[in-house]
């Protein structure tokens, strides 16, 4: 068994060593083109469509996700609060939420009639972003002095609070009659994305929706490969291997973990812009605990600190979650003679495929290669006493 | 714990300046923080006056303390039952040092059973007191063998191949776990709380201290936690397995070298928390008097924030956790609003982190330096 394991792995390293450097720039290339053509496939208004707009969206919150629990180690189980953080941004800038004010900004010109603030998409993209990255800093200050599952504990209880904030933010008066949010009734009615020349995007055609949220995978896949390879990037693996030992090499811990928060959570908060518009409304309903962990299992199905990982993991559970769970086999059970539908059990299914994938496969789908080291068998009878050994923070956790 | 040192010094050279203020916060500040909520209310209550209650649509203004009182016995009691699930987060995470994410749902789990076995043994509001009073008991201990079981259960299938990984692997699969749980309690009892028979009356009065009415939900509360509380500290003090649990919470690799059965400790522990949580399950049913698959998750979280209050790995300490954490939601519930609970309780467990992250009556560990 383990002999055929060896021989398995050798074969990847090989194939890994023969793929040169040149031939995956041109595999990019191709799944960047691929991307592009792929609305023209189906319909306009096409539910496939609809679950890639959804997919694509999911895996720009897992790569966020990805820089906090895959590059810097820090587990957050409260990556629900930047989705919030980032619709709310899209509800306030965009929409006659608050009616007193009058501020226009680049807007389609129906919406430059209306009271209430519209700006520009990319305007309320960067402004999510800036929302996000505010919010993760304060949330990672509690955490700097923790470790592990604390900070797990944590950035959940965050989570949790800004969730009941947007439940509750109805009875919270900002001024002028007006109010935080609008609870569970939802902030509705905001801007569609305007661009001018282009026009405003509508839902009777997908496809104008499902380039920009492709175009903000590119730009933040863009980002995160750079950041990878950066500085800081380098900080952040280090400190996830060793605290003690990148500390005592200067890194400063402080800055390099409170960067991985901001910049984390200001994806997901751009993300979570898009969703707001694309749903065109603002529920509180939304944002539950369940969520994080949602996107937490993209990132762990995708392998944990792998960029390829948190996309392939991101369309995978979108996916499963928008097109393969609902359209396709939501009646399985009543087939098989159950009374329930398989939507109801969707987060069951998430939760045993989290436990299926790491009992069986730890390193994920495309795993990260130093991860992937660490978790092959050569090495791990010695780390995995080193690991034991009380003073040695617990592995990558 | 050299670590413990080491990876504080960096940060201490940071916030040097705030060393002295960061001690004293350490020391009293938690304290105070929790002592907050009551002083400010009992002193509201004192001054202002509270509603009572309406006499021929007038509003009856009380200036006592009978209100805080009445939140402290329901918080108190509430908190019985949030100690005996917070033991169990805290007898798994001394043992192996992971936060047991399924744990609020075995409770759920426990909830379920119990009140499907009042069905199956015929318990309703006819049945006679000792019939009622014998039939509590078979579920109870039935309850308890099926979470104690389940708990064992998962910490083979989920957590005993992970022992060796990082331990970021096993708390995911807790979670996992933890969805798994909340989906068979959803499928087997649907999706909005069902109300179950009051089989003990809950909300009777039993009899009155200083204006404040003790319930019989409150004496049950009570009633099973207490014992089972005294019979688990006997267990780990005096026998000869809870001295292996001890020694394996110490340290396991010695534990094994001086001829402990390791594995067999850790499933004992789980059992353990397993069984206490299944208590809890069929006292919060008797309570409450509703059950649903959500309960578990909520419950879970309360319960962890009591264990980490109290000291996580100190049986003592989740109690007290759980009792303080009890008061401070039945003061949020009654004062604020049962809406803002949980924001409450979670910035608790936020300042907590801060200002002592070993909790009340822990000690220092690896992971909260």
């Amino acid at each position: 068994m383990s002999k055929l394991g060896a021989r398995l792995r050798s074969w990847q390293a090989a194939a890994q060593r023969r793929l040169p450097r040149r031939r995956s720039r041109a595999l990019a290339g191709a799944l960047i083109v691929i991307g592009i053509v792929l609305p023209f496939l189906f319909s306009p208004s096409s539910g496939f469509i609809n679950a890639t707009i959804i997919a694509v969206a999911y895996a720009v919150m897992s790569l966020g996700l990805n820089v906090v629990v895959g590059f810097a180690g820090l587990l957050d189980l409260g990556y629900v609060a930047f989705y919030a953080l980032g619709a709310y941004a899209l509800g306030w800038l965009g929409s006659g939420f608050f009616f007193k004010a009058k501020i226009h900004a680049l807007v389609s010109p129906v919406a430059s009639t209306l009271p209430g603030v519209h700006l520009n998409f990319i305007l309320i993209l960067i402004g999510a972003a800036l929302i996000c990255a505010a919010a993760g800093t304060v949330i990672g200050l509690p955490t700097l002095r923790l470790r592990g599952d604390y900070i797990a504990i944590v950035t959940l209880a965050f989570g949790e609070i800004i969730g009941t904030l947007a439940v509750n933010g109805q009875s919270i008066h900002v001024g002028g009659g007006m109010t935080l949010t609008a609870g569970n009734l939802g902030i509705s009615a905001v801007d569609a994305p305007y661009f001018p020349g282009i026009g405003s995007f509508n839902l009777l055609n997908l496809r104008p929706w499902y380039w920009l949220i492709f175009a903000i995978l590119l730009v933040v896949l863009f980002v995160n490969l750079r950041l990878r390879d950066s500085r800081l990037g380098r900080a952040w693996i280090a400190l996830r291997e060793d605290e003690v030992a990148a500390v005592s090499m200067g890194i400063p811990l402080v800055k390099t973990k409170l960067f991985a928060y901001a910049i984390g959570a200001a994806f997901g908060g751009m993300s979570g812009a898009f969703f707001g518009a694309y749903y065109t409304t603002v529920n509180a309903g939304q944002f539950q605990f369940g969520f994080s962990i949602f996107i937490l299992a993209m990132v762990i199905i995708g392998g944990i600190g792998s960029i390829w990982g948190a996309v392939v993991g991101g369309l995978a559970l979108g996916y499963i979650n928008n097109y393969l769970i609902p359209d396709v086999l939501n009646d399985l059970p009543s087939h098989l003679g159950f009374n329930f539908q398989l939507t109801q059990v969707e987060f069951g299914i998430f939760g045993f495929l989290l436990v299926i994938m790491m009992v069986l496969r730890p390193q994920g789908l495309i795993p990260e290669r130093r991860r992937q080291l660490e978790l092959t068998a050569e090495i791990a009878p010695v780390d995995a006493q080193l690991a034991e050994a009380p003073g040695t923070p617990g592995g990558a956790a | 714990m050299e670590t413990t040192t080491l990876s504080r010094s960096p940060l201490a050279a940071t916030a040097r300046p705030l060393a002295a203020v960061r001690r004293v916060a350490g020391r009293w500040g938690l304290i105070a923080a929790l002592a907050a909520l009551p002083v400010y209310y009992g002193i509201s209550d004192l001054t202002n006056g509270y509603q009572a209650g309406l006499v021929a649509g007038h509003a009856v203004i009380h200036h006592d303390l009978s209100k805080l009182g009445f939140n402290f016995a329901e918080g108190l009691s509430n908190g019985a039952i949030w100690a005996l699930i917070a033991i169990g987060y805290t007898l798994v995470y001394g043992i192996i040092e992971l936060i047991n994410f399924a744990h609020g749902d075995v409770f759920m789990i426990g909830s379920f059973s119990a009140v499907g076995l009042w069905a199956v043994l015929g318990l309703g509001l006819t049945t006679s007191t000792l019939g009622l009073a014998g039939g509590l008991l078979v579920t109870l201990i039935i309850a308890m063998i099926v979470t104690g079981s389940l708990n064992v259960l998962i910490e083979r299938v989920a957590y005993r191949p992970l022992r060796s990984a990082p331990k970021l692997a096993a708390l995911i699969t807790a979670v996992g776990f933890s969805f798994i749980l909340q989906n068979v309690g959803l499928l087997w009892r649907g999706g909005s709380p069902q109300s179950v028979p009051d089989l003990i009356h809950a909300q009777q009065t039993v009899f009155t201290i200083g204006g404040v009415p003790i319930l019989r939900g409150y004496i049950l509360a009570f009633a099973v936690m207490i014992p089972l509380v005294f019979l688990l500290t006997w267990f780990i003090s005096r026998t000869r397995a809870g001295r292996a649990m001890r020694a394996t919470a110490q340290d396991p690799e010695a534990a094994r070298l001086m001829g402990i059965d390791v594995n067999k400790t850790i499933s004992l522990t789980f059992l353990l928390g397993g069984m206490l949580a299944g208590a809890a399950g069929l006292v919060y049913a008797l309570y409450e008097t509703n059950v649903w698959y959500f309960q578990g998750f909520k419950a879970g979280l309360i319960a962890f924030t009591a264990a980490v209050m109290g000291g996580i790995g100190n049986v003592r300490g989740a109690v007290l956790g759980g009792l303080i954490i009890g008061v401070i939601q039945s003061l949020a519930d009654s004062r604020m609003g049962p809406q803002w609970t949980e924001a409450v309780v979670f910035g608790y467990l936020i300042a907590i982190m801060v200002l002592r992250p070993r909790g009340l009556l822990g000690e220092e560990t690896r992971e909260a330096g």
